[in-house]
């Protein structure tokens, strides 16, 4: 549909020059070029917090960059909006879908569309395209009938027929199954015999060799190469991705490994949302002075799988969860942390903590069950321990060196890494037998990272067993004793960490250990 | 160009304090310049409705009669706000508390003494929490949107007892008036004053200060605030949003039954087809008035009260209609709301290119 031959290839038909987006101090992205083809699939690279998304939405005018140029078809543009993307020939598919339900393929696709392209048959015409690319849909289907991989193929054909030069696809594999990804990787091929291009957004090394041309790869914001895929490995694709400079760490060998604490047995549980991820059968276990991280791009089921430890979510039919060798499937968030556990999540504000709470009515908001050392907090109709709340304020202060505009001030006043330090601290200080954290020091400044990841090895060696998510393998090669690897909902088995290399590690994250794999289909 | 809402960075807390202070000025003015435009003297008539009421001890004294109900219902939505629960049907409540409590003196009417008074009150209470539990049944159950279940349900409620008043609760003696027999002895709350004044305002100023207490110091009060503004958090720390649901029902439905069995063993003293004039329809804006606060609600509730006196005497001094008492009520709920809205964002002109840009925007 596009250009009709390759006459242009060499030409860039979309080129990225030393664009930079700051928000406030951190640089999104800082000074980035990159070239985009006709007729190529361009395959961009990154783990989370990389800066991929950020760039991409500057393309499809969705952000507005800090500085640097645009040049669409030789010429400098600045995309205002995505419809002036659109209008230019950029289309974009979601990796969330924006559809409603209770109307068919064909009024969601009409809804989106400019006026002048509704005009006509619209029903034949999206059948046509639809034929015509492999992408076989019904247009008078309910989209609510439909299956995640046949939503995804009304946002693609939404974007054809506005006649795109280059389409922008953002992790388009991450919902489907792996005979929908196969099928997709088809319509991209016949799109870019045709002139269009296609930018590939993805973490999938296996994918990104198997259809793309180039690849652009991103880490911390920067560029940190572009490469011919088809020449590297999946493995050294995956060291580029996550650093291959390895930050070492000396870190006293742990001999004080003591019984079981935490332990999951085949946990099995179905996504309470429709984005959600379903866990399948999950298997760990972490010991007394032991910390296991578990290492995993996000939105893989990490969230989920902290909700089922902490008891945020039950799955009261089986006996899966064990702690202290007590089974605590139907146990409350409370009951668990009265046995000795402690949670923190990985959003700081509006689940850690409440931003327009103070900080002593933050405290309050995990300790009121079970406040381990002291009298309880909650005097029922006395009201609230409110000296003792002072009290624990100031020594998780003064511990955690949580810096405040005053004592008691609000947890919104408080900045990134010091509202952590207070969420970690806050925990610390009930000195738990278990600790399940979540994305330790995500977002989080240098000094305040290194306080955290101190005082989390100190607990562990007091003889806590710790389980860590994250998904920043610094953090993970400098805190773990034990590694597991999530994607799509499983994990990988347990590996003591001195026997895992980066580039294992970001295999196992493209999903080289799942049992039914598109990675291994590849 | 195009005028859009941005959210402020960080909204005033003396603001926040002033707001319904300044929502009042503002229905003020706003009402001398209806009564201008009527032709009526705008100054007097604002001082018929305003202070007037306020001159006399007959006249103070029915203010406080008109607060009672609407402090006791409106401290009770002023929990359900601010749980973030949206219970909108208290006239339904309170009319299903009214028939319940209504047994005793209708069906029982040879059981007299304190505790029959006893009975009547929190048998009031259960009438109005049960037919709460209908929309929170709802909504944990279903998701039913709250608002429109608890809404609805007024209207059936009050078709409920102008059937009851025409049909089985008719009085046999009463010349065939659709109102049940007259309440008599401990089937009425004890009255002082010139005669009007009763035991409910006891009771709305102790619910008042009781909620205050549960709010302000206690473990309820804080998860209330925590689960109607952070849900998330409100899981993390173990509260449940379906029991939250529940007990914000069941305290503001059990105080608007409460309040209408007070008004039927108070000043009415029998069923009739009307015994409120909306006081569970006024008490959401007495519970926004009063800044979500059970004290904020005490005063808020007496100038709501105000409100219909003076609406009374307007309409005999000036012969406006007696419409006017919704016109000013309407006119308080809308410039509290704006205050509050403009408190949290501000207004910003976008220039036109930006318009047609977001215009195009579908995403």
């Amino acid at each position: 549909m596009p250009n009709k031959s390759n006459n242009h290839a060499s030409l860039a038909l979309l080129q990225v020059t030393e664009i930079t987006k700051k928000f406030g101090d951190f640089y999104a992205n800082d000074s980035i070029n990159l070239s985009i083809k006709a007729g190529k699939v361009h395959a961009l690279l990154g783990e989370n917090g990389a800066g991929k998304s950020t760039l991409v939405k500057m393309m499809y005018g969705a952000l507005q960059p800090s500085s640097g140029s645009i040049h669409w078809q030789g010429k400098d543009v600045s995309i205002a909006s995505p419809a002036h993307a659109r209008e230019l020939g950029i289309g974009m598919v979601f990796q969330h879908f924006s559809l409603f339900e209770a109307l068919t393929v064909a009024e969601n696709i009409s809804l989106a569309l400019p006026v002048e392209l509704r005009q006509g048959d619209l029903s034949q015409r999206i059948a046509d395209l639809s034929k015509d690319y492999g992408l076989p849909l019904n247009p008078s289907a309910l989209v609510a009938d439909l299956s995640v991989g046949e939503r995804q193929r009304i946002e693609i054909v939404r974007c054809l027929l506005q006649q795109p030069k280059l389409l922008i696809m953002d992790e388009p594999t991450a919902v489907l199954t792996p005979q929908e990804a196969k099928a997709l990787f088809a319509t991209l091929r016949r799109l870019v015999e045709e002139g269009c291009a296609v930018l590939y957004i993805s973490h999938r090394l296996e994918e990104v060799k198997q259809i793309c041309h180039d690849a652009t790869i991103l880490r911390h914001g920067k560029l940190v190469a572009e490469v011919d895929p088809q020449k590297e490995t999946a493995a050294t694709l995956a060291q580029l991705m996550v650093g291959s400079s390895v930050h070492q760490v000396s870190r006293q060998a742990n001999d004080q490994v003591g019984d079981i604490l935490l332990q999951l047995c085949h946990l099995n549980q179905k996504a309470s949302t429709p984005f959600g991820v379903d866990l399948v059968d999950l298997q760990l276990q972490v010991k007394a002075g032991e910390i296991l991280a578990v290492a995993g791009v996000a939105g893989n089921g990490q969230g989920e799988l902290f909700a089922a430890i902490s008891g945020e979510e039950l799955s009261p039919d089986q006996t899966s969860i064990i702690m202290f060798g007590e089974n605590c499937n139907t146990l409350t968030i409370n009951q668990r942390r009265c046995l000795g556990a402690a949670f923190v999540p990985e959003e700081r504000m509006g689940h850690g903590a409440v931003e327009h709470l103070t900080l002593t009515d933050n405290i309050l908001l995990s300790r009121h069950a079970c406040n381990d050392t002291n009298a309880p907090l909650n005097r029922g109709w006395i009201g609230i321990d409110r000296s003792q709340l002072d009290q624990l304020n100031q020594t998780i202060g003064l511990d955690y060196d949580v810096r405040k505009s005053k004592e008691d001030a609000v947890a919104g006043s408080l900045s990134g890494g010091n509202l952590q330090k207070f969420v970690v601290g806050r925990e610390l200080n009930r000195q738990p037998k278990i600790l399940v954290i979540n994305q330790p020091t995500w977002g989080v400044d240098a000094g305040a990272a290194a306080l955290i990841r101190q005082a989390v090895i100190d607990l562990s060696r007091q003889g806590s067993a710790i389980l860590i998510i994250s998904q920043d393998l610094d953090e993970i090669f400098e805190l773990a004793d034990t590694i597991a690897v999530m994607s799509r909902g499983q994990l990988s088995p347990i590996y003591p960490a001195s026997e895992l290399s980066r580039e294992e590690i970001g295999l196992m994250m493209a999903g080289s250990h799942e049992q039914s794999t598109l990675a291994s289909g590849a | 160009m195009q005028l859009i809402l941005e959210k402020r960075p960080q909204a005033s807390s003396l603001m926040n304090f002033l707001s319904p202070v300044l929502a009042i000025a503002l229905t003020v003015l706003m009402g001398g310049l209806i009564f201008a435009a009527m032709g009526k003297p705008p100054l007097s008539a604002l001082y018929i409705y305003f202070i007037d009421p306020l001159t006399s001890w007959w006249s103070i004294e029915e203010v406080l009669v008109k607060a009672g109900p609407l402090v006791l219902i409106g401290v009770g939505l002023a929990v359900c706000f601010k749980a973030n629960v949206w219970n909108i049907g208290a006239e339904g409540q309170l009319t299903a508390g009214a028939l319940m409590g209504a047994i005793v003196p209708i069906m029982l009417a040879e059981w007299q003494g304190p505790l029959a008074l006893l009975a009547m009150l929190l048998l009031g209470a259960l009438g109005g929490a049960l037919f709460a539990f209908i929309p929170a049944w709802l909504k944990t159950r279903f998701g039913v949107n709250e608002i429109l279940t608890s809404l609805m349900l007024v209207y059936i409620a009050q078709l409920l007892l102008d059937w009851m008043v025409r049909g089985p609760w008719k009085d046999p003696d009463g010349y065939n008036f659709p109102k049940s027999v007259s309440f008599d002895g401990w089937h009425l709350l004890p009255m002082w004053g010139d005669g009007r004044m009763h035991l409910g305002l006891v009771i709305a100023l102790v619910a008042a200060l009781v909620l205050f207490w549960l709010m302000r110091h206690t473990l309820k009060g804080f998860e209330i605030s925590v689960v109607g503004s952070a849900p998330k958090a409100g899981a993390f720390a173990g509260f449940s949003q379906t029991k939250m649901v529940w007990f914000c029902f069941a305290v503001s439905g059990g105080l608007a039954g409460l309040a209408g069995i007070i008004e039927v063993a108070g000043p009415i003293g029998q069923l009739q087809p009307h015994i409120s004039p909306n006081y569970g329809f006024t008490a959401i804006i007495v519970a926004f008035l009063g800044r979500l606060n059970p004290i904020g609600v005490i005063f808020a509730g007496i100038l709501l009260a105000i409100s219909y006196i003076g609406g009374e005497g307007v309409q005999i001094e000036l012969g406006v209609s007696d419409k006017t008492t919704q016109v000013f009520q309407g006119m308080l709920l809308f410039f509290i709301l704006t205050c509050d809205t403009l408190i949290l964002y501000r207004l910003k002109w976008v220039s036109s290119k930006t318009k047609n840009v977001s215009a195009g925007e579908t995403l």
